[in-house]
């Protein structure tokens, strides 16, 4: 996570259990997988029966088995890609009364789609622990023509719909779930910085 | 800012409604029309008494878009308190000409909420019923548990019931009943607040049964306004003015300070809203921390002082004031 004085940009705290929710439920990717660990090892057995991890990746067999096992007794489940994970997640707090508690590790889209989902469950983001790992790849929104670019690396970026230049900015929304790009060559076209790949 | 924009206003209606309990009616000195305000806020209210001067937080308890006039109860406390409510109670009467602070909302219900839980301990009920008042002009869905210790004692039981019917829910003391609030608490849709307004166990009690069920900080509000607690006689003395002004026993420091003409700065003066929190320089005494709002660490600290409700049992305190 990049350091930023902008004040909207997100903070991640970390991971840390709530012992008296009466259920967790955790949504990771592979690399935050191994924040959830950590914090079951710091909790106890009791903590993990009561959570459910759902897995947003694109795992081997191999990884799914190695995954189960360092994460029991707490269930698991694997899901191939973040919005299929949101999805499931939705379904269940469908029917979740108070008492659930949310946690998210991993990329920051990741973390920005969990927090955006609670947010349509009246869930304060700061009552969901976060913690983030892995890439620092970001999801940006144009301010242009609003269309979200996904998995961007590196400032200034194309935006993936109407292709402005667009510097990417720590302006972040979280009812969006995305950093703000804005064009970066609007008096001079084409007069574009070096792309530096800030966010690998 | 400071708290200290004041409005003259006249009393126009008094009512006894409960054993203890007087309803009070203001309107403005002019009649000009009073500020709108938002569910939950609460006015101070200046108080004249003798050689004294106190100013009270009382919760407004009208519509919040009614402007001809605002409503505040009034529990009286007794005679071992500081005489605030004391005052309300035997020196106000219709007609009377008072100052009043404007609202000031440090307890707003959440809008954003799925569902509302209140619950109210006697003289706690009063923020709620402008909140009430609000959400269901909002239509947003509450339900109110409010304990009483008999229906003598406890204020609006019936107009409440009837205004609001089942989503009103009271529990006499005198009949043994209690709140229900852990199969209350325990069985809520996602998105729901609590908010608890009452004496300081029952606050207690409701934010602790809250945290154990699992319930995020977040989704759990409380308000209590306390008067400042009687004591020995001090001295504070002014880091910035080099000035020593004593405070008597049954002061604020505020209030001490206030009275030699030092503007400080405070907002809920009930030692809720954090507003006159103060640096401590020296102390010679030990400080009695009266307040909701500083954290352990911060008291045992010893280098902050809320001056609205805190004072030190004896000698002197510098402050950076």
């Amino acid at each position: 996570m990049t350091i930023s004085t902008n004040k909207s940009r997100p903070i991640y705290p970390g991971l840390s259990p709530d012992l008296n929710a009466r259920s967790n439920l955790i949504v990771c990717d592979k690399a935050g997988a191994a924040a959830v660990s950590e914090l079951l090892a710091r909790a106890d057995a009791t903590f993990a029966k009561r959570t459910t991890v759902f897995v947003a990746d694109t795992l081997s067999d191999g990884d799914m088995t190695t995954l189960a096992t360092d994460i029991a007794p707490a269930a698991i489940e694997f899901l191939p890609t973040l919005s299929a994970a949101i999805a499931r997640l939705r379904e269940i707090l469908d029917a979740a009364p108070m008492g659930v508690r949310l946690y998210a590790a991993g990329t920051e889209p990741l973390i920005g789609s969990v927090v955006q989902a609670g947010a349509d469950y009246s869930i304060d983001h700061l009552s969901i622990k976060t913690e983030h790992r892995g890439s620092l790849m970001r999801r940006v929104q144009c301010v242009h023509c609003k269309g979200f670019t996904e998995n961007v690396t590196t400032n200034p970026v194309t935006c993936s719909h109407c292709g402005l230049t667009l510097m990417v900015r720590d302006h972040y929304s979280r009812r969006l779930a995305a950093f703000q790009g804005v064009c970066i060559d609007a008096e001079v076209p084409g007069d574009v910085p070096e792309t530096e790949a800030i966010y690998q | 800012m400071s708290g200290s924009l004041l409005r003259r206003v006249r009393v126009a209606e008094v009512e006894r409604v409960a054993n203890r309990i007087k309803r009070f009616r203001f309107v403005d000195i002019d009649n000009a029309p009073l500020s709108v305000f938002s569910g939950g806020s609460h006015i101070s209210v200046v108080m004249h008494s003798g050689d004294r001067l106190m100013r009270n937080p009382y919760s407004l308890m009208s519509s919040p878009i009614d402007t001809s006039s605002y409503q505040i109860s009034v529990l009286h406390c007794g005679d071992d308190s500081r005489g605030g409510s004391k005052f309300m109670h035997e020196n106000v009467a219709v007609g009377t000409e008072l100052e009043i602070s404007e609202p000031l909302n440090l307890f707003p219900p959440v809008k954003l909420a799925k569902r509302h839980v209140f619950v109210a301990g006697g003289i706690g009920i009063t923020p709620f019923m402008s909140m009430m008042n609000e959400l269901d002009g909002l239509h947003a869905d509450f339900e109110m548990h409010y304990g009483v210790r008999s229906l003598d004692e406890g204020a609006y039981c019936k107009y409440l019931q009837s205004r609001y019917g089942s989503r009103i829910n009271i529990y006499r003391q005198d009949m043994g009943q209690v709140i229900p609030l852990e199969s209350i608490l325990g069985d809520q849709r996602l998105g729901t607040h609590m908010y608890v307004c009452g004496p300081k166990p029952m606050i207690d009690w409701a934010l602790q049964t809250a945290e154990l069920l699992g319930w995020p900080a977040e989704n759990v509000h409380s308000e209590q306004f306390s008067a400042p607690p009687l004591g020995n006689p001090f001295v504070v003395k002014l880091a910035k003015s080099g000035r020593e002004i004593p405070v008597k026993g049954h002061q604020s420091i505020l209030e001490a300070v206030e009275e030699h003409g030092v503007d400080a700065p405070f907002l809920c003066r009930g030692g809720a809203c954090g507003q006159c929190e103060t640096g401590v320089i020296a102390c010679d005494g030990y400080i009695q921390h009266n307040d909701h709002f500083l954290t352990e660490p911060e008291r045992v600290g010893g280098k902050k002082i809320m001056i609205c409700m805190s004072r030190i049992q004896t000698g002197s305190i510098t402050l950076d004031l």
